[in-house]
């Protein structure tokens, strides 16, 4: 077996006001042909991984190679065989579209002919062709963003490094993208990619590594990892804290790991969705607690820490700021209209139950 | 998107051993960063009113406000004026360059760069050589401008190449130490107030607009040897006459030191810099 991406204990450590280490000790494998999947929450070091790998900084101790060759020692050739799109778009301000690409084509070294024509060629496939003589000041966030990509593979990159590829993207081209990279794999290519949705590592990562301060805390195929962590999560919103105390007592028997109760919410993973929506409606019903919301959804990556490490990640913790309560509100929000699309919970205890009785099955997410 | 994707190309092309085509290359790549620089002059309207219209207003306010107060040697206060106003645009411009490479480093242009085959010297040179070229359109624009308001050299073609020439080389090591301050620079805000007080004093404790000897004796030590008034007065004796062989010596060797000492520092910087 031979394998485009070779990461061997690698560690990093970064001096400054505060030392932070980054990497403590990370190692992990990609076959060729494969998409491979970096998760982590915010600060876990899949950017400083990402820049190691790609030549852009030296790592304390530990080996990385790509396709063999060692990134410390081989780095120009490394740089010739790999294309990068970092976590913030890399594009010039100042230049059209057309000519950030033909800027990264002529310093990859592509002949003026071949770069004209593959500029062209990238701009139609991410849908850019208006915008493409226009200035990036006019560019919106995700045209940004798309054209970022494109430049990764104005050079027909053998080994592809995405650092969160679709964060700040709109569905259609989340969903353009993953196409985009499922046919670059089809041809040979091998991908690494980081990313915060586990949704996205299921659909595209063949397998996947999770890192958490620095350290790898699993590792192994989507499904592998989401078998460890049960199915599903379900999620209960109670008027009061108290009674969300209570139900978080009364769904305990559901789920493999204790629900997790925050404020006025219980979440439980569980195996089956279905049977646990059932039991747990029945069992509230019985203590007399009627529900705000009952909702079944993907576990999100949240879900597979606190699973895995029993706690939330650091930074998290930090940064538990208004903003971020925000966000994370408005992802649940997310999350919740894709759902009840397919089963129409958060309407209320009731019209879940005949959702229930109706179909008998639970599908969660709408992915593939 | 529905485009079929072709398979990856035999890449690793772009990397070879071989210094001749390296140096092709490098070439190459330079001159790739160098347009993208000078592109980014003519879209910044501030960076060319930088470049243009302020140093047009220091030939205006020195040759009709302040001039007839100043006295030289020279016949007319012009004469005088010109070849500092030409030293001070240069040096002026050159905080550009501190400006607009941190403003790269954060935007995070560089951090691809930093992972494209290309010429790893590439990004500074090509900086430094754009503000080259950008200097010498300064210095053609400012020529003209100061025939408008009165400037007459007199010492013949060659020998106004010559100071031109003197000009355009302190310019450019000078954008290395700029160079150098915008790799250190945590942010553009602060390169922009790093690169300031370092280049004020340098321009006015100079003979850049006033005879050295008006000035106070503390200062005139300084202000006699230091780069801006050695290149001043190289240029000026170029241009409007007078001995030039010391200071031309003088200027010279300061634009070789400065070379030697911000060229390897701006690269070490470059390579190491997180
Ligand atoms: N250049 C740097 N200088 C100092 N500290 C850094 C630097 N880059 C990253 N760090 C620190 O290293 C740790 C890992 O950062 P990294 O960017 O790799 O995380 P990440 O997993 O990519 O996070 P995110 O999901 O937010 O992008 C963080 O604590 C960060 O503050
Ligand atoms: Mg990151």
């Amino acid at each position: 077996m031979s394998y485009a991406i070779e990461a061997e204990d690698l560690r990093k450590t970064f001096t400054g006001k505060r030392e932070v280490k980054a990497l403590k000790g990370v190692s992990f494998r990609v076959e060729e042909g494969t998409v491979f999947g970096l998760l982590g929450p915010n600060g876990s070091g899949k950017t400083t991984a990402v820049r190691v790998l790609t030549t852009i900084l030296k790592p304390d101790s530990g080996t990385a190679r790509v396709l063999g060759h060692d990134v410390t020692k081989k780095g120009a050739l490394v740089r010739s065989l790999i294309g990068l799109a970092g976590q913030y778009a890399a594009v010039d301000e100042n230049l059209t579209g057309r000519e950030n690409l033909v800027m990264v084509g002529r310093l990859n070294h592509l002949d003026r002919s071949v770069v004209t024509q593959r500029a062209t060629e990238l701009l139609s496939q991410f849908n850019l062709v208006d915008a493409g003589d226009r200035p990036l000041k006019t560019y919106s966030g995700g045209m940004r963003r798309r054209l970022d990509l494109a430049a990764a593979l104005v050079a027909r990159p053998t080994v592809l490094f995405l650092d969160e590829p679709t964060t700040g993207l709109d569905p259609q081209s989340r969903n353009d993208l993953w196409e985009v990279i499922e046919q670059l794999v089809e041809g040979g290519t091998s991908v690494l990619l980081t990313t915060q949705y586990l949704e996205e590592a299921d659909r595209l990562a063949k397998t996947l590594v999770v890192l958490d301060q620095g350290r790898v805390i699993a590792e192994g195929t989507p499904g592998e990892l989401k078998a460890n962590l049960g199915a599903t999560v379900l999620e209960v919103g109670l008027n009061t804290v108290d009674e969300a105390g209570r139900t978080g007592q009364l769904l305990a028997a559901l789920g493999s790991h204790q629900p997790v109760v925050s404020g006025t919410l219980v979440e439980v993973t569980v195996d089956d969705g279905a049977q646990a929506a059932m039991a747990g409606l029945r069992s509230l019903d019985e203590a007399r607690i009627r529900p705000v919301t009952f909702t079944l959804r993907e576990p999100s990556l949240d879900d597979v820490f606190i699973a895995l490490t029993g706690h939330k990640s650091e930074e998290e913790k930090e940064a538990e700021s208004a903003a971020d309560n925000a966000r994370r509100k408005n992802r649940r929000r997310s999350d919740e209209r894709e759902l009840a699309e397919h089963l129409p919970f958060s309407e209320g205890p009731q019209l879940a139950e005949e959702a229930l009785g109706g179909s008998g099955s639970s599908s969660t997410g709408d992915n593939q | 998107m529905t485009t079929a994707i072709t398979a990856p190309t035999v890449s690793g092309a772009a990397h070879s051993n071989n210094p001749v085509e390296q140096l092709r290359w490098g070439i190459s790549d330079t001159w790739t960063i160098t347009k993208r620089n000078l592109l980014a002059v003519t879209r910044i309207p501030e960076s060319l009113f930088f470049s243009t219209v302020q140093p047009i207003m220091f030939v205006l306010l020195f040759r009709y406000v302040f001039g007839g107060a100043i006295h030289t040697d020279a016949k007319s206060y012009v004469n005088y004026l010109m070849p500092g106003i030409f030293v001070q645009t240069v040096a002026f411009g050159a905080t550009y360059t501190a400006i607009g490479l941190s403003e790269d480093l954060q935007k995070g242009i560089i951090e691809r760069f930093r992972a494209l085959p290309m010429s790893r010297s590439a990004v500074l040179t090509g900086r430094t050589v754009a503000d080259l070229i950008r200097n010498i359109f300064v210095v053609i624009v400012m020529t003209i401008v100061g025939f408008l308001v009165g400037f007459r050299p007199s010492t013949g073609v060659l020998a106004y190449l010559a100071g031109a020439a003197i000009i355009l080389l302190f310019g450019y090591a000078l954008s290395w130490g700029m160079a150098v301050i915008g790799l250190f620079a945590p942010n553009s805000e602060t390169a922009q107030v790093m690169t300031f007080p370092l280049i004020f004093p340098f321009t006015f404790a100079s003979a850049a607009f006033v005879p050295i000897a008006s000035m106070p004796s503390w200062l005139q030590g300084f202000a006699t040897y230091q780069p801006v008034s050695v290149t001043v007065a190289a240029c000026r004796a170029l241009m409007i006459g007078g001995p030039a062989q010391t200071w031309v010596i003088q200027s010279l060797i300061w634009a070789g030191v400065m070379l030697v000492v911000f060229v390897p520092l701006a690269r070490y910087k470059y390579r190491t810099r997180t």
